[in-house]
């Protein structure tokens, strides 16, 4: 804090620069999906559901309870059973405890959903965003699988190593022992701290998710016969930017998955999150089949304006 | 005492880990796009002086250590222990000679310093930044040579042995920086 400023800042935390980037990301992705003829959706960010994902904390509010949206998914694939086709929602999310260089609890997600894609599809999408909105040159996008960023980085297959050799691997990066971790915990642990910051450069996208890491995605057996999830995360110099998904559509799949978040919050002592029975009655109606990704826009303007921190892009952060 | 979640672990904060008290430098919220977060913690340990590095997953929780720091005043060394004196309360503490380690250089008897306290026993000592120490050996000073240039060796008081400019001479009270050893300044008796 310089000399003479009040402790209590009342000043923004963003430079102008930063906003004035903002303002012209969010008219470039509003022409990108308007040229496609992807409808953009207002939906609201009070909910009485919220998701069940035991790594996810919502901002609540009392009486009655509701929760801020952690993303706009559960509307959006309401809408998607309703017919609405392709849709984008470009809005605030929350995220309870998130905060740090790449995070702040208050955030903008861009996400978008298209019928009859597969999840090979919006990828060549989301590179064509990137490319139109943060002049990456046309050639800097590559795919890999996370088998393969796994071999190539730590030498080890993440669908076929034992438990016990991630969790020795966990450990030695942890420097403390992760011996009762569960395989998808040792597998975020050494994606984020030991291959992440080993990625190519330019825009990469990762796929083929270990199944215990499948959150909402389908499941596929890929070339060598091995069970994946259907999902990608993209990163962009290093830097997770979004994450993709070839929808689950099967209520009693999306029922089962609630059920099993519930057993995990439950043994994490964090309160259990009713499932959205809307969700789950637009499911029995029927999910058109469809990719969906969801953007995080404020990461993506850190890139653009070359920012060290969250807090550089928004307005007043947290 | 109570527990710190990493949530509210923040750089200073103190807590146990692997039965040491530690400091925390630095506090680093990592997230992968869907799945568990994690917090790589820079801790620097308390005793030993060494930096840890060490992941916890989001949400795990830490011992708080009763760490505080206290002005006292040095009274004396035993031959083993040294003692210091709370002004407040009078209380008295001693210190062995792993916790105050190379600071006993720069004790003198009277001088107040800074304590380390891990549950009530003295864990560090620190001496004040600058002390004023009196010159108990070294070559006699060239007369007229105030000029930049040339060092020599000199022992204080306290035993410590610092480079000084050659026109000093013993029984001449000079300025020391304690974090670095160098002479900084002529002092008046």
């Amino acid at each position: 804090m310089s000399e003479g400023e009040s402790p209590l800042s009342w000043r923004p935390t963003a430079t102008n620069d930063a906003l004035i980037k903002r303002a012209r990301l969010l008219a470039q992705v509003r022409d990108f999906f308007a040229l496609r003829r992807v409808l953009e959706v207002d939906l609201p960010v009070l909910g009485a559901c919220t998701v069940s994902d035991p790594h996810l904390d919502s901002v609540s509010t009392e009486a009655p309870r509701s929760y801020l949206q952690s993303s706009p998914e559960y509307f959006m694939k309401r809408l998607l059973a309703a017919g609405s086709g392709a849709i984008y929602a470009l809005a605030k999310a929350f995220r309870a405890g998130d905060r740090g260089r790449y995070h702040n609890p208050e955030f903008t997600l861009l996400e978008w959903y298209r019928p009859g894609w597969d999840e090979n599809q919006l990828m060549e999408e989301v590179a064509d965003l990137l490319r139109s909105v943060a002049c990456v040159p046309d050639s800097a996008a590559q795919r890999v699988t996370y088998r393969d960023i796994f071999l190539a980085t730590v030498s080890l297959d993440p669908h076929r190593a034992s438990l016990g050799e991630l969790a020795a691997l966990a450990s030695d990066i942890a420097q403390r022992d992760m011996s009762t971790e569960s395989r998808a915990t040792c597998l975020d642990l050494i994606f984020s701290f030991e291959i992440e910051a080993r990625l190519p450069p330019g825009i990469v996208f990762v796929h083929d998710y270990p199944e215990c890491l499948c959150a909402l995605a389908q499941l596929g057996v890929d070339a060598d016969g091995v069970t994946v999830a259907r999902r990608f995360e993209v990163f962009l110099e290093r830097r997770e930017l979004a994450n993709g998904y070839f929808e689950l559509l099967n209520a009693g799949e999306q029922r089962r998955r609630f059920s099993e978040d519930n057993r995990q919050r439950k043994a994490m002592g964090k309160p259990e999150i009713l499932a959205d029975e809307q969700l789950l009655a637009a499911l029995d109606a029927g999910l058109p089949s469809c990719a969906g990704v969801a953007l995080g826009i404020d990461r993506l303007l850190m890139h653009l304006v070359g920012a060290e921190h969250i807090r550089e892009v928004i307005a007043f952060a947290d | 005492m109570a527990n710190y979640s990493t949530n509210e672990f923040r750089s200073g904060l103190k807590v146990i880990l692997d039965g040491d008290p530690c400091s925390i430098v630095e506090n680093e919220f990592v997230k992968p796009g869907k799945g568990q977060a994690f917090s790589r913690v820079r801790m620097k340990n308390l005793k030993s002086g060494r930096v840890w590095e060490r992941t916890f997953k989001s949400g795990e929780s830490l011992e708080a250590a009763d760490v505080s720091e206290q002005n006292m005043q040095y009274l004396y060394n035993d031959g083993e222990y040294w003692h210091f004196m709370e002004p407040d309360t009078f209380e008295q503490h001693q210190a062995d000679k792993v916790s105050v380690g190379d600071t006993a250089l720069w004790l003198r008897e009277q001088d107040t310093c800074i304590v380390t306290l891990f549950n009530g026993s003295p864990l560090a000592v620190a001496a004040a930044n600058h002390v004023d120490l009196e010159i108990t050996q070294t070559d006699p000073g060239l007369k007229g040579d105030t000029a930049q240039g040339g060092t020599k060796p000199a022992t204080l008081s306290t035993g410590a042995v610092i480079k000084v400019p050659l026109f000093l001479n013993e029984g001449e009270i000079v300025s020391v920086d304690t974090r670095t050893g160098e002479y900084l300044s002529r002092a008046k008796k």
